[in-house]
């Protein structure tokens, strides 16, 4: 853009409306979102002072090193952070690619029953966390659960799923697949909507196959949002807080099994049971949360939404 | 009153044209005295039964009952502090919760409060600075652990009351061997009920009830060995008898099962009295905890509970004058039969002598007279350091009854957590 008459005319006349409409959102992202978050990462680097706990002084890095090696800490850092991996990766793997295959057959059905189907798989999506929690609490509960019943049909033996340090998590995880395939489904709806019929048609006059369709038109054309339904999955699960704490309490029992960076920020910061909270502490262990996300975002920032190839359509 | 100044110029400002007196605006009655508690089973009873016998009193004294969810109050409350919006009178946690808050200048000091000499030595313990200088919560209550067990299933099987640990456990065969019930009713799903109803309830008994506390707190004793161990050993003995699916069943679900009938024997604490009585068709009988082997002497977990403390930044005089008289109120032998009676298995710890109407809680509260009282073991001091003993005893008395370790291994856990921070125990190891 180096149009040198252009250039001149937008020093002569400075766009303030662009002011009038950016200001009210950079203000209010800026009290709201880019202070809190600054603050929170100042705080981590204050300890309550040894003389006075009221009074906080200043101890540089000296949390972040105790969150890494106080061998009471730094098991349940690693461990959250191990556990977090694990949500992401079920959402990753099972998420989004049911996600896609329902995109995929909405896609390709009738208009009207495309909205039944896409209103009902949303739906859980606007339930709360504590309504989906409380379902399914019910519904896996070993006394009057419906769910022995039904996974007896496929030969699962009846377990108390969110009881047993092996299973708790991955049954967790399963509940917000449930509850949030809503989301990737739609973005990868809108995506598929969007391809021009005329490509797919030239397959199928060439004599693709639906499958070859899919995988050689469809599926290119749609990767920008599958890079962008990673990253927001990322995002979201390294977040994660409220299943796990309307479910399991924030002790993420059984023995710390479903305990995520969300329930073991919230512990830390503001204490548990005869356990009082630790501000500061609690300010570093979302410091290390900002990191992590920080880093997936960059990650996916350089080395794919600027490799990828993305098409005029 | 700068409120009600406020109130009053704005008023002033608004009402001009009309000619109103604003005035009568600023004699409007006091806003409510909010109480911040856990206790949320209780909104019912306070707003029907306590605040209106103290607005007979005091009637221009208005109260609010306002309670959080028990899992959350302790954070939440911190964090009202914080913010300078937590209500007048703080139902106090025991021990170092509410300490914590007194030291952090959020909680009144007490000392003056005339009603306090309605009160021993050991109620006053779990509200008192360690060096005995300031009381800061007027004692409520304290809940004592037991046994609950369906009276319809022990006269269907034939079986009585336990008072031994071999009978208990024959007991429990029994029930195991008709196979209609479960014999023992508890889950470890939400973790402090293993540890709580489980160990602190039959504990006291495998490690003398004070003499094992106390020796805890000066070092002479440990989770690991003797009593502590004992006991430990004990609960793990419990896994079998357990409910089917156990350790995905919470303390709701728990709580349904035993009064839905699927089980016979029901460890808990004396706080579940009136709502089991309310929800199950059953008779409900109570037994202590099962006496080991070889000893004659009962202890049992009296546990102090509860309390009522003031909020010190209270400004305006006449309010901190009304929390005042609400807490002195709460002193008197009035309140704390009208307390225990609307709210059976909360035991007044008041001096003057409480009749009892509740044949449950009379049962519990009449243990008191054979057995020697106890509190929970890691309440005092004890909890004070990271790792948290209480949390521990929750994480490693639920994984105990999951079958996940032994009770030497859960043994030598707690210890150890408790060695890497408490002086006392460190130099005897």
């Amino acid at each position: 853009m180096k149009n040198p008459a252009k250039s001149s005319t937008s020093r002569k006349k400075f766009p303030t409306h662009l002011l009038v409409f950016l200001g009210p959102a950079i203000v209010i992202y800026t009290v709201f979102m880019v202070y809190p978050l600054f603050d929170s990462l100042r705080l981590s680097l204050y300890a309550p002072s040894a003389g006075n706990s009221r009074v906080e002084e200043f101890v540089g890095l000296a949390n972040y090193q105790r969150l890494l090696t106080d061998p009471l800490l730094s098991p349940r850092l690693t461990g959250a952070i191990g556990n977090n991996f694990v949500f992401f990766i079920v959402h990753m793997f099972v998420q989004n690619p049911i996600a896609l295959v329902l995109a995929t057959l909405l896609a390709s059905v009738g208009k009207r029953s495309s909205a039944v189907y896409r209103t009902l798989i949303f739906t859980p999506t606007v339930l709360s966390f504590v309504l989906v929690g409380f379902i399914w609490q019910i519904i896996l509960n070993p006394l009057w659960g419906i769910a022995d019943d039904v996974l007896g049909i496929f030969g699962l033996e009846s377990q108390p799923w969110l009881g047993l340090p092996g299973t708790a998590l991955p049954t967790l995880s399963l509940i917000s697949v449930w509850q949030f395939v809503g989301i990737p489904m739609m973005l990868f709806l809108v995506a598929l909507i969007g391809i021009p019929e005329e490509l797919i048609e030239a397959g199928r006059v060439d004599g693709a196959s639906a499958w070859r369709v899919f995988w050689s038109i469809k599926f290119p054309l749609i990767l920008p949002t599958v890079g962008i339904v990673a990253i927001l999955t990322f995002v979201g699960n390294f977040n994660a807080f409220d299943l796990v704490y309307t479910v399991q309490g924030s002790l993420a029992g059984p023995n710390f099994a479903t305990d995520l960076l969300g329930t073991f920020f919230y512990r830390t910061f503001f204490g548990f049971q005869l356990q009082p909270g630790n501000p500061t502490m609690g300010a570093a262990v979302a410091g290390v949360m900002f990191l992590i996300i920080m880093l997936g975002v960059v990650l996916y920032l350089v080395g794919w939404q600027r490799r990828i190839t993305q098409y005029e359509l | 009153m700068k409120k009600a100044k406020l109130i009053g110029i704005a008023a002033a400002a608004g009402l001009m044209a009309l000619t109103l007196a604003p005035a009568a605006m600023t004699v409007a009655q006091m806003e409510p005295l909010v109480i911040e508690s856990w206790r949320n089973d209780d909104l019912t009873i306070w707003q029907d039964v306590i605040i209106p016998a103290f607005n007979a009193q005091y009637p221009d004294i208005p109260v609010v009952f306002s309670p959080s969810a028990p899992t959350e109050y302790n954070a939440a409350l911190n964090a009202r502090f914080e913010g300078g919006t937590a209500g007048d009178l703080i139902t106090c946690r025991p021990f170092d919760l509410s300490l914590d808050l007194f030291n952090q200048g959020h909680l009144a000091s007490l000392n003056d409060l005339e009603g306090m000499a309605n009160f021993g030595d050991v109620a006053k313990s779990a509200w008192i600075t360690d060096d005995g200088s300031d009381v800061f919560c007027v004692p409520m209550a304290s809940v004592i652990h037991g046994f609950f067990y369906n009276q319809d299933v022990f006269d269907l099987l034939g079986l009585e009351e336990p008072t031994t640990e071999a009978e208990f456990y024959a007991v429990l065969d029994a029930i195991q061997a008709d196979g209609n019930y479960a014999p023992l009713v508890m889950g470890t799903a939400d973790q402090w009920e293993a540890a709580t109803m489980g160990y602190q309830n039959i504990g006291p008994n495998y490690w003398h009830g004070e003499e094992g506390r106390l020796g805890l707190i000066d070092g002479t004793a440990k989770y690991n060995e003797g009593g502590f161990l004992a006991a430990f050993e004990a609960l793990a003995r419990w896994q079998p008898y357990l409910i089917e699916g156990y350790q995905g069943i919470s303390y709701p679900d728990a709580q349904s099962a035993f009064t839905l009938g699927l089980g016979a024997i029901y460890p808990t604490g004396s706080w579940e009295i009136s709502g089991f009585e309310a929800t199950a068709d059953f008779p409900i009988g109570a037994f202590m905890p099962p006496l080991p082997e070889g000893s004659d002497q009962c202890y049992i977990s009296d546990h102090t509970d509860i309390a009522m403390g003031m909020n010190n930044h209270i400004e305006d005089e006449a309010r901190r004058e009304a929390a005042w008289t609400f807490l002195n109120w709460m002193t008197t032998s009035e309140f704390a039969s009208l307390y225990s009676n609307a709210l059976p298995g909360f035991f007044s710890l008041s001096n003057e002598p409480v009749a009892l109407d509740n044949p449950l809680a009379q049962e519990m509260v009449s243990w008191r007279d054979e057995c020697e009282s106890t509190i929970r073991s890691s309440y005092q001091i004890l909890s004070r350091g990271e790792p948290n003993n209480e949390t521990d005893l929750w994480v490693n008395s639920a994984r105990l009854l999951n079958g996940e370790i032994t009770a030497q291994e859960a043994a030598d856990t707690v210890q150890a957590g408790l060695e890497a921070w408490y002086e006392p125990q460190q130099a005897n190891s």
